[in-house]
């Protein structure tokens, strides 16, 4: 056999395993570039739990939005007697009245979506896409609601939520706002962005 | 023949035997035949070029005094606008640039529609074209995160949070995208590579390739007449004229005239009434104050639109999922405009009706689009946007249908006169 000669199953073999292995590199080369993109250690760092004191929120009041956990807006609303009556007086017009998805802690999926049911705390950022809703805690006729009895309304794209954060019926907003971990240290001071079991 | 001629010619034949510069100034420019009867619809190929100059240019020296973190950018524009000599000039141009890119782009683009100049054998140019439009897209987006203001920090929120909408993987995915859990000035830093070099880069090898494709079949024309069918003894189109210096020095006044208009716009009115430059990014950027409306800059309004008009949930995923689809769906289907259209002739003259209808009615719809797209929803705007989409992709879907039944009129072997 002389050198010349093309032997086509050899070649084929050759370059198949090659492209094989250079794919494979290319995979492995690309996890630092891929990875750089993650939230850094600082951004991490930055996004660990914090400590809100609430002493000074007057009921029918909200705290916020206040840039504290993850930088993301929070809400904290301290709910009235009148607010909570009105709460689940007309479910119907909510999409998951019963917080069905987990857009909450399992502590926190329950009528009032909290753990104490006059405190309120969500993270404040309409889960459409992500605009800041207002607070709207008028229990009265508004120009985007004639039946309006409290809430949260996104002036972006028109999305509604009530008092405990449910996202109403027939709005771009697919699901209730979120509720983040949280959990009370003392009567005044709440911890967000860990549950309690964990510390 | 002078001394100088004499040994320029030696010095072109010293290189011509190393790179072919002759060569490819008389493939593309002197004996690149064009056909004779262009007409002012296309001189917005020519115009795209001299606003892809003024943007690389004007962009390569506002990088010089730009700060690309969160704590520096904003302030680093309003040193431009007030401290940095002409800065304010450079970043009009600059931003005046983006929005007269995309008016000659969209006109350019139309003239494809209209001419039926994406049909065999022009597909890869206009694949390449669409391509560029979409490089294009990702380029003002990412342009228009960089001055860090409110609208820019929101506007910039509502799209990474689109990538969200991804069924599953969509939230980490974001956070990734972001590089945090939320908008930061990490999201800024990388968003400012991505505009000063990829992109860039990208565009350039995308042009590059959309104009040799042009080049390799020749460019159509308002008849859609193949003008290399007829050629003189020599071989040249008998329809043709060259390139050079016909469409290059000959369309020096059009260019003139436009760049005109682009100054005045510069010098008199450069945010555009809040359309060009939108009146939230005077404020920086607040990640705790949603400003009252969020619209995007005018040339993404139509798509917008698209992704408001998405209400319902279907077949078990979110109105949100749905309007995601609507809207990339509107950016992908115009790549298979080729073999849509399944008319034997290729310019809107010789069409039937159905055709003219149809585009028509596509122009307007997506007018409408855009309008709506800078104002507040209402239930009637969003069913005027639900109708208006349905036109859009009709447009597009149905033309295998209007385009094989309409009677069409026959095309002349020659450019008539």
């Amino acid at each position: 056999m002389s050198d010349n000669e093309v032997n086509p199953a050899r070649r084929n073999f050759l370059l198949k395993v090659t492209g094989v292995v250079g794919a494979g590199g290319v995979a492995g080369l690309a996890v630092p570039f891929v990875g750089s993109w993650n939230p850094s250690a600082k951004a991490l760092a930055a996004g660990a739990p914090v400590k809100i004191d609430i002493s000074k929120l007057s009921v029918g009041e909200i705290l916020g939005p206040i840039p504290a956990w993850r930088d993301k807006p929070i809400f904290i609303v301290k709910r009235s007697e009148q607010m909570l009556e009105k709460l689940n007086a007309k479910n119907e017009r909510l999409a998951d009245p019963s917080s069905e998805r987990v857009q909450q802690p399992t502590y926190a999926k329950n009528e009032t979506r909290s753990i104490r049911p006059d405190v309120l705390v969500l993270v404040g950022l309409c889960t459409h896409l992500s605009c800041s809703p207002k607070f709207r805690p008028a229990i009265a006729p508004q120009e985007f609601d004639p039946e309006w009895v409290g809430g949260f309304y996104c002036p972006c794209h028109g999305s509604k939520f009530d008092l405990a954060g449910r996202v109403y019926a027939g709005v771009p907003a697919p699901s209730n706002l979120e509720v983040p971990p949280h959990f009370y240290e003392s009567d005044e001071v709440v911890v967000i962005g860990i549950d309690e079991e964990v510390v | 023949m002078s001394a100088i001629q004499e040994s320029f010619r030696n010095v072109m034949s010293w290189i011509d035997d190393r790179l072919p510069v002759t060569e490819a100034y008389e493939k593309h420019l002197a004996k690149y035949y064009a056909p004779k009867n262009l007409n002012l619809w296309y001189y917005f190929g020519i115009f795209a070029f001299v606003i892809l100059a003024n943007q690389l240019l004007t962009g390569i020296w506002l990088t010089m005094s730009y700060v690309p973190t969160g704590d520096g950018a904003f302030a680093s524009i309003e040193y431009i606008m007030r401290d940095v000599e002409y800065g304010w000039m450079l970043r009009y141009m600059h931003s005046t640039g983006a929005s007269a890119f995309f008016v000659v782009v969209y006109l350019h683009m139309f003239r494809g529609l209209m001419y039926g100049s994406y049909q065999n054998p022009r597909e890869l140019i206009w694949i390449l074209g669409m391509l560029v439009y979409v490089a294009l897209m990702a380029e003002g987006f990412f342009g228009y995160i960089l001055p860090w203001g409110n609208m820019s920090f929101w506007g910039g929120q509502v799209i990474v949070s689109l990538v969200g909408a991804i069924p599953i993987i969509g939230d980490s995915l974001a956070v990734w995208v972001r590089g945090d859990f939320n908008m930061s000035g990490v999201t800024l830093s990388r968003f400012f590579a991505l505009h000063v070099v990829l992109v860039p880069l990208l565009l350039l090898v995308l042009v590059v390739l959309h104009v040799l494709a042009l080049h390799e079949i020749g460019s159509n024309n308002p008849d859609g007449v193949d003008i290399k069918a007829k050629t003189d003894d020599q071989g040249k189109p008998l329809d043709g004229i060259p390139f050079h210096p016909y469409l290059t020095v000959g369309k020096l006044p059009q260019i003139i005239i436009f760049l005109f208009l682009f100054a005045a716009v510069i010098f008199f009115y450069p945010d555009g009434g809040g359309y060009l430059i939108e009146h939230p990014n005077y404020e920086p950027a607040n990640p705790l104050k949603t400003p009252e409306l969020i619209a995007p800059v005018w040339y993404y309004t139509p798509f917008y639109s698209m992704l408001r008009a998405a209400t319902y949930p279907l077949f078990g995923m979110d109105a949100k999922f749905w309007g995601m689809v609507t809207m990339f769906g509107a950016i992908v289907v115009p790549f298979i405009l080729p073999w849509l259209d399944k008319s034997p002739v290729k310019s809107i003259r010789y069409k039937g009706l159905g055709s003219k209808l149809f585009l028509a009615f596509f122009v307007i719809a997506f007018c409408i689009l855009g309008y709506l797209g800078t104002v507040h929803p209402t239930p009637v705007k969003t069913l005027m946007a639900q109708a208006c989409t349905a036109i859009y992709f009709s447009y597009f879907l149905l033309m295998p249908w209007y385009t094989s039944v309409e009677k069409t009129k026959p095309v002349p072997e020659r450019v008539p006169h």
